[in-house]
């Protein structure tokens, strides 16, 4: 039986990192995910875990412990958020193109400036292209459930893992959860023995050398290869977990989406918002729907395609922005989406919504499905870049 | 050389190419060709070379052996990117860089 339990969403993930017991944590405290460090350096210190805890004087040395003690042979954790994850972007690169498997909890929040401590996706996009494998909970049971399947992910196609969540929204709001039990995780988890590594008894390797413009693209393609390979992997990840839990879990979740003739794309807590709205404007009579993006990268390009082959009009909900004078993010894989599967049938268009914690209201939501109603039946597009809930 | 040697020599395909390019050897840079980029290269003249030596320890690469007689050999275009330093090293005007 599940163990039920209340937890934030930060407990959570140290949590699962307690029950998966990993070698190695190399972690620097960062608001709002300074409590992930903080609680399982309580377990190390109570002996709870025989995890070798890490504290050092940067996040660029945290990911420097992680992809040596990784490279050695063992499994490594850290966490973060915003600007930390930022002085980490160099070594990211190096995690994923060593094709390292560790797995990074990252509460999310805004970039300065303005100095904000608070919730949007500016950290994790701002990284998005570091090649790691980027899964997006909307609950503190999802980020749990996300980093007990994370291992598994990043080490059969041997990438990086990035389990991210809302800042404070999800890493500090206390819900109810159901926790698997140890000896489940254990053996869902299993053991990492990959098959080259530095201490390994018998044979002498290098990792991270120069390559040369002979080498460098191929080793690039290779790694390209593994997000590609990643999608299967996920899914079927995904589904094992549901069999133990009950939990099934995929790219993406479709919301209301059968019949939906407009649909808003989404990432993170605001799903639930959405999902209010959605539940309310059904109430009336209205066909709206949900597509709540789980993995970020891979990106779920078929599975988006698909689900809006029959939606009249949508938005993608950016909470972050990519300041190049026309969309964020998450609208210009959606749209390169549609454009190769030469689907060009639904309207669509971009809310920039949620930056610095600014709230994310079931009426914004609505705000959002009355603007798609509107394009759905005169057919104009109208402006495309548009900012939520902004004063103006 | 390793068992990995086809999975890292110079005409491996991406998909056979080891994990990150890891390298499960040493002395591996021995069968990297870098002098693909040279412009210009050095040529000898024998019969104005005196064999003084000068020009052996100026490579900064080890573009020019020095055989087991002690004497210099030909250059070894594999690594010689072109610098001209030997010909400027040399006193006798017997390298010239040419085309």
């Amino acid at each position: 039986m599940a163990i039920r339990e209340r937890l934030s969403g930060n407990e959570a993930i140290a949590f699962a990192m307690k029950q998966i017991n990993p070698d190695v944590m190399g972690a620097f405290p960062i608001t709002p995910s300074t409590e992930i460090p903080q609680y399982f350096a309580a377990y190390v210190d109570n002996g709870q875990v025989d995890t070798e805890f890490i504290a050092v004087e940067s996040e660029h040395s945290a990911m420097s412990t992680c992809i040596g003690a990784q490279a050695a042979g063992a499994r490594a954790v850290s966490a973060t958020s915003s600007c930390g994850l930022c002085y980490m972007t160099e070594m990211l690169y190096i995690a994923a193109s060593d094709r390292l498997p560790i797995t990074l909890a990252v509460s999310c929040r805004a970039l300065s400036g303005p100095i904000n401590i608070n919730n949007d996706h500016s950290d994790a996009m701002g990284v998005r292209d570091a090649g790691w494998i980027m899964l997006f909970a909307e609950t503190n049971q999802e980020a749990y459930d996300n980093f007990l399947q994370a291992m598994r992910i990043g080490e059969a196609v041997n990438l990086p893992v990035m389990i991210c969540q809302d800042g404070f929204i999800t890493s500090h709001a206390i819900e109810n959860i159901d926790l698997v039990e140890d000896d489940k995780v254990k053996s869902f988890v299993g053991e990492w023995h990959p098959e080259h590594y530095l201490l390994k008894k018998g044979e002498s390797m290098s990792m991270g050398a120069y390559a040369t413009p002979v080498y460098y693209m191929e080793t690039k393609r290779s790694q390209a290869q593994a997000m590609i390979d990643a999608k299967d992997v996920i899914k079927k990840v995904g589904a094992e977990f549901g069999e133990m839990t009950g939990r099934t879990y995929g790219l993406i979740e479709k919301y209301m989406m059968d019949d939906a003739e407009e649909a808003i794309i989404i990432i993170g807590s605001s799903a639930g918002t959405a999902k209010e709205a959605i539940n309310e404007l059904r109430a009336q009579g209205k066909k709206v729907g949900m597509i709540k993006v789980r993995s970020f990268h891979p990106f779920p390009t078929e599975e988006i395609v698909d689900a809006l082959k029959n939606v009249k009009a949508f938005a993608t909900m950016d909470k972050d922005d990519s300041f190049n004078g026309h969309c964020g993010p998450m609208h210009a894989e959606v749209s390169a989406a549609l454009m190769a599967a030469r689907e060009f049938g639904p309207l669509g268009i971009n809310y920039i919504y949620g930056l610095g914690g600014r709230d994310v209201k079931v009426e914004s939501i609505e705000k959002v499905f009355a603007e798609l109603e509107k394009i759905a039946a005169t057919g104009e597009l109208g402006e495309t870049y548009r900012y939520l809930e902004v004063r103006e | 050389m390793s068992k990995y040697e086809k999975n890292t020599a110079p005409d491996v395909k991406w998909q056979d190419i080891t994990l990150a390019a890891d390298v499960f050897e040493g002395g591996t840079s021995a069968a990297i060709e870098t002098g693909d980029w040279r412009t210009i290269k050095p040529v000898i003249d024998w019969d104005k070379c005196k064999q003084c030596l000068l020009c052996a320890p100026a490579c900064p690469d080890m573009s020019i052996p020095v055989m087991a007689d002690g004497k210099r050999g030909d250059f070894d275009y594999f690594f010689c990117k072109g610098c001209g330093i030997c010909a400027n090293a040399c006193p006798f005007g017997a390298i010239t860089m040419v085309k």
